[in-house]
């Protein structure tokens, strides 16, 4: 739908031709704003006077749909909010579940958790890396992180059966234990993949218009990013060493050995820099996790909670009315409320759970780093150049159905 | 995170109850002591206002509980504010003039809850859109929604 001059301006309480001031609508189809996101934008010439985020054209309603679903059911619903890192979704809402439950995992499952998170960090990574950069016109670059990040898809596939949305974590457990053949496929990855990130370097370090266009770009004060509730790499590249895997472990991070990049200047470059370190650190994390894998049992042994094994249920009735009882009433959970809060790629990833004693959720939130990042956009682009739009919006790294849900 | 919370009570006395709930901190107050309680947390190392939402027990009295989580930096710590508020037309104090990041928070709760919020710059709804009846997140609101879908193109 075209909107004229008019109608954008009056809903911006704007008056157009104000001083010569053009009122200009940004989306929501438009290929730089990384889904559906509208920008109105009052502007000076080239420079930006005012801008307003419109957010809501992919609201989904996943918050209302949890209340209907059973709390196993939500596990495929979890990973459709960011569906660029899904599985860290399903991380933080099997946590949630998990600890209203008041059950543990077994640290084989912790230590797969994380593997798989951080490959999915990798690939959320890849798609900021490959589409930031083809904001800024530089095509190669996508089809070089495209084309690693499908070899962690692949992976995925191997593991849960789904590439995009593989819904792999349970409540109680994983889908089931890693597959053969697994360990070789993502050696393979992981020995690969550094030489990539060196060439994702190569590609764009030294590229004067790269450089040009990023440093000094979109910057705002650490005051002005707390009071937006900025989290995740955005304030890491303010310099505050602020990472949930390292000053909350969940999930057995406490075993691993990583560190937390931080940049001082929190331009985007400074954010490219964060997130580009951060890569490295997450295949870190991935090859101790594979290498120090414990054995032992992948699933909670509590059979009111994770259906037993197919062959015990063909020969014991206990086990069979166990798993008719989990699929056509699930479990109870006892009533409370918890906020469960991960490491995202984009910044905190929270679920706040409250649960009434039945086996659905009576509300589930998910706080989405996205829907807070992105209302410091028109700090960030005030008084820049609309070129500098682009690179803000994706320095912020949103996914869309993360903001509306 | 103890001596904030006994600084807290007593400054605040009886208005505000404390419980701990499965490792997270949890308080309890009336809607007229929520900005005072969140300047306080913020002067006292809370810098990050992480999330607002609603919550709705339809069956409850009063109905709605709106729920705050603010972050602590240096201790790494959680606590939770929960604030119930009720009545025909539910109403609380916004938080926007402490923390810019209650701006669209609030904005959502009123657009999918009904709850408004005194003294929000720019209150209107933010997901649905701007014609749109009824509050959608609410538990009388039916999942299949209420009657047919507002023409796609408007005139």
């Amino acid at each position: 739908m075209a909107y004229t001059q008019e109608q954008i301006a009056s809903q911006m309480d704007a008056e157009p031709g104000r001083g010569g001031n053009m009122v200009l609508n940004l989306g929501p189809q438009h290929p730089s704003t990384h889904g559906v996101l509208r920008v109105k934008v009052e502007l000076d010439g080239e420079q930006v006077v005012r801008s307003e985020p419109v957010i809501g054209y992919l609201h989904t309603g996943i918050e209302k749909t949890f209340e209907d679903l059973m709390y196993q059911q939500g596990c495929m619903l979890a990973p459709r909010a960011d569906y660029v890192s899904p599985i860290i979704n399903n991380l933080c809402w099997v946590l949630g579940v998990e600890k209203l439950l008041g059950i543990e995992v077994p640290k084989r499952t912790q230590y797969i958790r994380v593997l798989f998170a951080e490959l999915s960090r990798i690939a959320s990574h890849l798609v900021w890396l490959g589409t930031s950069a083809m904001d800024m016109g530089a095509m190669s670059p996508f089809f070089y992180t495209m084309q690693q990040r499908e070899l962690i898809l692949d992976l995925n596939e191997m593991a849960a059966g789904y590439r995009m949305n593989p819904s792999y974590f349970r409540v109680g457990g994983l889908m089931g234990d890693l597959p053969p053949g697994f360990p070789e496929k993502l050696y393979a990855f992981l020995d690969g993949f550094p030489h990539w990130l060196e060439e994702y370097h190569e590609l764009l370090d030294r590229n004067p218009i790269w450089i040009e266009r990023l440093q000094h770009t979109a910057t705002i004060s650490l005051e002005q990013a707390l009071d937006y509730g900025w989290t995740g790499p955005l304030i890491r590249a303010l310099g505050v060493p602020f990472d949930l895997r390292k000053t909350n472990p969940y999930s057995s991070y406490e075993d691993f050995d990583f560190d937390v990049p931080t940049e001082t200047e929190g331009d985007v470059y400074a954010r490219y820099n964060v997130r580009m370190r951060e890569m490295g650190e997450s295949l870190k994390i991935v090859r101790q996790a594979m290498d120090n894998m414990p054995g032992g049992p992948w699933r909670v042994a509590d059979e009111k909670i994770y259906p037993p094994e197919k062959t015990e249920i063909r020969q014991s009735m206990e086990a069979l009315i166990y798993h008719f009882k989990l699929f056509s009433e699930g479990f109870m959970v006892p009533p409370g409320d918890v906020f469960s809060a991960v490491e995202g790629p984009k910044g905190v990833l929270g679920c706040y759970v409250v649960s009434e004693g039945s086996s659905r959720p009576n509300r589930v939130h998910i706080r989405g780093p996205s829907f807070y990042n992105l209302q410091a956009l028109p700090a960030m682009i005030k008084g820049g150049m609309l070129a500098d739009i682009v690179a803000a919006i994706g320095s912020l790294d949103i996914v869309l159905g993360e903001v509306d849900r | 995170m103890n001596e904030i919370l006994d600084a807290l009570r007593e400054a605040f006395g009886e208005k505000v109850a404390v419980a701990h709930r499965i490792g997270q901190t949890a308080l309890t107050l009336p809607k007229d002591a929520i900005v005072d309680v969140v300047r306080f947390l913020k002067e006292h190392g809370f810098s990050i206002l992480l999330d607002i939402t609603g919550v709705d027990h339809l069956e409850r009295d009063p109905r709605f509980d709106v729920v705050y989580h603010l972050y602590h930096l240096q201790l790494h710590d959680l606590v939770r504010l929960v604030v119930p508020v009720g009545g025909e037309q539910p109403e609380l104090p916004s938080v926007t003039q402490l923390f810019a990041a209650a701006n669209w928070a609030e904005r959502e709760i009123y657009d999918l809850f009904g709850i408004t919020f005194s003294g929000h710059p720019d209150l209107r709804r933010i997901m649905m859109p701007d014609d749109w009846i009824g509050h959608p997140l609410r538990k009388d609101y039916p999942l299949t929604g209420l009657g047919p879908l507002p023409p796609l193109v408007r005139e």
